[in-house]
């Protein structure tokens, strides 16, 4: 009786995993597509992608485009290249995530395991900045950036950014926490160690998959940020998504396409990195905190 | 004088009153058991001894000394949790180092006292291995180590042994007996197991809703309890509570147990509680414990009072060093404890001695004992 059946569902779980491995494969292409289209035509002379034909790989190979876009495009008034925007935006995230990630596990250590009165409020209203249009707050940062003497500057464009990213790093932090047992930090309160000391001995070293999943989401969020780039930069603090913008928009002169996919390309290259080499993690501390919070 | 003392210890939480005036003391080199069901408070009595959490009113004395301000680490108290709280990310060895790393005793000095530990607790081998790396067991002895290590004035452990199963909690158990007689510090040992609490305990404290219900050395609080409760919630299998009826026989009083159909017992007391004659003609709740309801032969030879009465046998429960029969006494199932080799069948009757000396009698409305 039992081997038939077997055999079934054996020949079922085949048929079945050949359509799910079709249909992801599917997505899969449909996803790179864009992907290979940037990656053929930027490596590709001007004249062959005029000929059309996007889809066919280049007959002439050429790194032309890319050394272009990184060094010598015209960028608004200057033939800089994205290159110092490029590191605009290199000295923008930096902080900017480390500070936020930073404080971000300071809230969330102090809403779970330094309860005070009103503290589910507080993380209520930091949750709220999670659902805040950033449109609405430019005018009132605008201002406070101009009251701090900040705008136009990187460490303004930091400060925004770690405001903003605050509501989110505090949520991830609060629900990893919420989970950590309690216990260990009476322990560590017997054993005399002071809020500082427990932090840094006790709960950092056991937040390595929330850290990434912060990490990785800060970095993202601020590096693909335009409005606030665009908002609040001046022309020494661009970062690289505004002068992406730039240089493919500008009106003067041909449209390089195999320049422009060659810089998007650039400026896509540090959050794909970062999804590359800590991807594994994002998702196991992504589970993390779901399944035992 | 006593070691640790706690005088009128008041603690909310907003607005619920979780202990409610609560008197203790324990003598220097004593182990003090707090016992009692869930969410009767005695794990927040300990974190208000440990420091962990504030308390609202009232005042604790560890050594003279009055320490309700003090933090945790200053109290000079060590504390074993219910989930062991090992450090993860540290080594044996650094978990229980710890404290003093953070105190800055010198690398040599924690050396030197963390292979004292480990020679004590026989966890040498595991120095070097993470807590995830060890057994129920052996966590269990490296959280003691944490502990022991900083020679405090007072241990507090919190349900210690409830993560344990049940041969290696038989164990550690006596492992803690054996340090606590070796180390004489004093301990204060929270645990919802009565049968930890009479083994380990000098003294003994029930607690029920943040009321001490009764605070005694083991002998005491088996013997005598002071209500309903603490007769029920100690012993295992429970004393049994019977409802009776005292009356009169001849000039002397009697307990009169009601079997439904069939005739009543009636056992005659002489001497009992003083109080009881108030009852005379009025319903009691009868407690007898099963060892003092057992089969003739085995009933203890030195009571003063033995009553024998044929009792219809329900239920027989060999358990290889005793039988225990279940019999129906005034609507209640009732245990007797018999010799292992008691020759009892169930659906029969076989007389049974009651030994009246160990028997204690509740007033059903207040549960209180009638003394």
């Amino acid at each position: 009786m039992s081997v038939p059946s077997q055999d079934n569902a054996a020949r079922t779980g085949i048929f079945a995993r050949a359509i799910i491995y079709s249909a992801l494969i599917l997505f899969a292409i449909y996803y790179l597509l864009p992907l290979y289209v940037m990656l053929v035509n930027s490596l590709k002379p001007l004249d062959e992608i005029r000929q059309g034909n996007m889809l066919s790989l280049p007959q002439q190979w050429t790194f032309e485009p890319w050394r272009s876009a990184w060094s010598t495009a015209q960028i608004g008034v200057s033939p800089t290249g994205l290159k110092p925007y490029f590191l605009n935006s290199i000295m923008m995230v930096a902080p900017a995530v480390a500070l936020s990630t930073i404080l971000g596990a300071l809230n969330g250590y102090v809403l779970t395991k330094w309860r005070f009165k009103g503290d589910n409020l507080v993380f209520g209203l930091m949750l709220l900045a999670c659902f805040i249009p950033f449109q609405i707050v430019l005018i009132p940062s605008a201002r406070i950036l101009g009251i701090l003497g900040l705008a136009g500057s990187i460490p303004g464009l930091i400060l925004i950014h770690m405001v903003y990213g605050l509501g989110f790093t505090t949520l991830f932090f609060r629900n990893y926490y919420e989970a950590f047992p309690t216990e260990l930090i009476r322990a560590a309160q017997i054993d005399g160690a002071s809020f500082f000391q427990i932090f840094r001995r006790i709960l950092l070293p056991s937040s390595g998959p929330i850290i990434v999943v912060t990490v990785i989401w800060q970095f993202t969020n601020i590096w693909n940020d335009f409005l606030f780039g665009s908002s609040f930069s001046s022309v020494d603090s661009i970062p690289i998504t505004v002068a992406l913008n730039n240089l493919v928009n500008s009106s003067t002169g041909v449209k390089e396409y195999n320049v422009h996919f060659a810089g998007a390309i650039l400026a896509a290259l540090p959050t794909l990195i970062v999804y590359i080499v800590s991807g594994r993690y994002f998702v196991r501390g992504l589970m993390a905190g779901a399944v035992k919070g | 004088m006593s070691f640790l003392q706690i005088n009128e210890l008041h603690k909310s939480f907003g607005a619920t009153h979780i202990l409610k005036g609560i008197n203790l003391e324990i003598e220097e080199g004593g182990f003090l058991v707090l016992v009692g069901p869930s969410g009767c408070g005695k794990s927040t009595l300990l974190n208000t001894i440990a420091g962990l959490e504030p308390i609202t009113s009232g005042e604790i004395r560890i050594n003279g000394n009055q320490v309700n301000d003090l933090h945790p680490s200053k109290r000079d108290i060590a504390m074993v949790f219910q989930s062991y709280a090992l450090y993860p990310n540290m080594t044996v060895g650094q978990n229980i180092a710890f404290g003093m790393e953070i105190r800055g005793v010198p690398k040599a000095e924690r050396d030197k006292a963390i292979a004292d530990v480990a020679n004590l607790l026989q966890i040498g081998h595991l120095l070097d291995r993470k807590p995830s790396q060890l057994s129920g067991g052996q966590r269990q002895r490296v959280a003691m180590g944490r502990a022991l290590v900083r020679d405090p004035q007072v241990f507090l452990f919190d349900e210690p042994l409830s993560n344990l199963d049940a041969k290696l909690r038989i164990d550690m158990r006596t492992e803690i007996k054996r340090l606590h007689q070796r180390m004489k510090t004093t301990i204060v040992y929270v645990t919802h197991d009565q049968i930890e609490a009479m083994t380990l305990a000098t003294k003994i404290a029930v607690l029920k809703d943040g009321l001490l219900q009764q605070f005694g050395t083991p002998a005491e609080i088996y013997n005598d309890p002071v209500n309903m409760f603490v007769a029920d919630f100690m012993g295992s299998p429970a004393m049994n509570l019977v409802p009776a009826t005292i009356v009169t026989e001849g000039n002397k009083l009697a307990v009169k147990l009601d079997r439904g159909e069939r005739q009543p017992i009636l056992l005659p007391l002489s001497g009992g509680p003083a109080g009881l004659s108030a009852y005379n003609g009025k319903k009691v709740i009868f407690g007898i414990r099963p060892e003092a309801l057992t089969d003739p032969d085995g009933a203890d030879r030195n009571a003063s009072q033995l009553a024998t009465a044929d009792c219809h046998i329900e239920v027989v429960e060999p358990a290889g060093s005793d039988t225990f029969a279940v019999t129906a006494l005034g609507g209640k199932h009732v245990v007797a404890r018999l010799r292992a080799d008691a020759n009892v069948k169930p659906g029969t009757t076989t007389p049974l001695a009651f030994n009246l000396t160990k028997a204690v009698f509740f007033d059903p409305e207040s549960q209180n004992r009638i003394s």
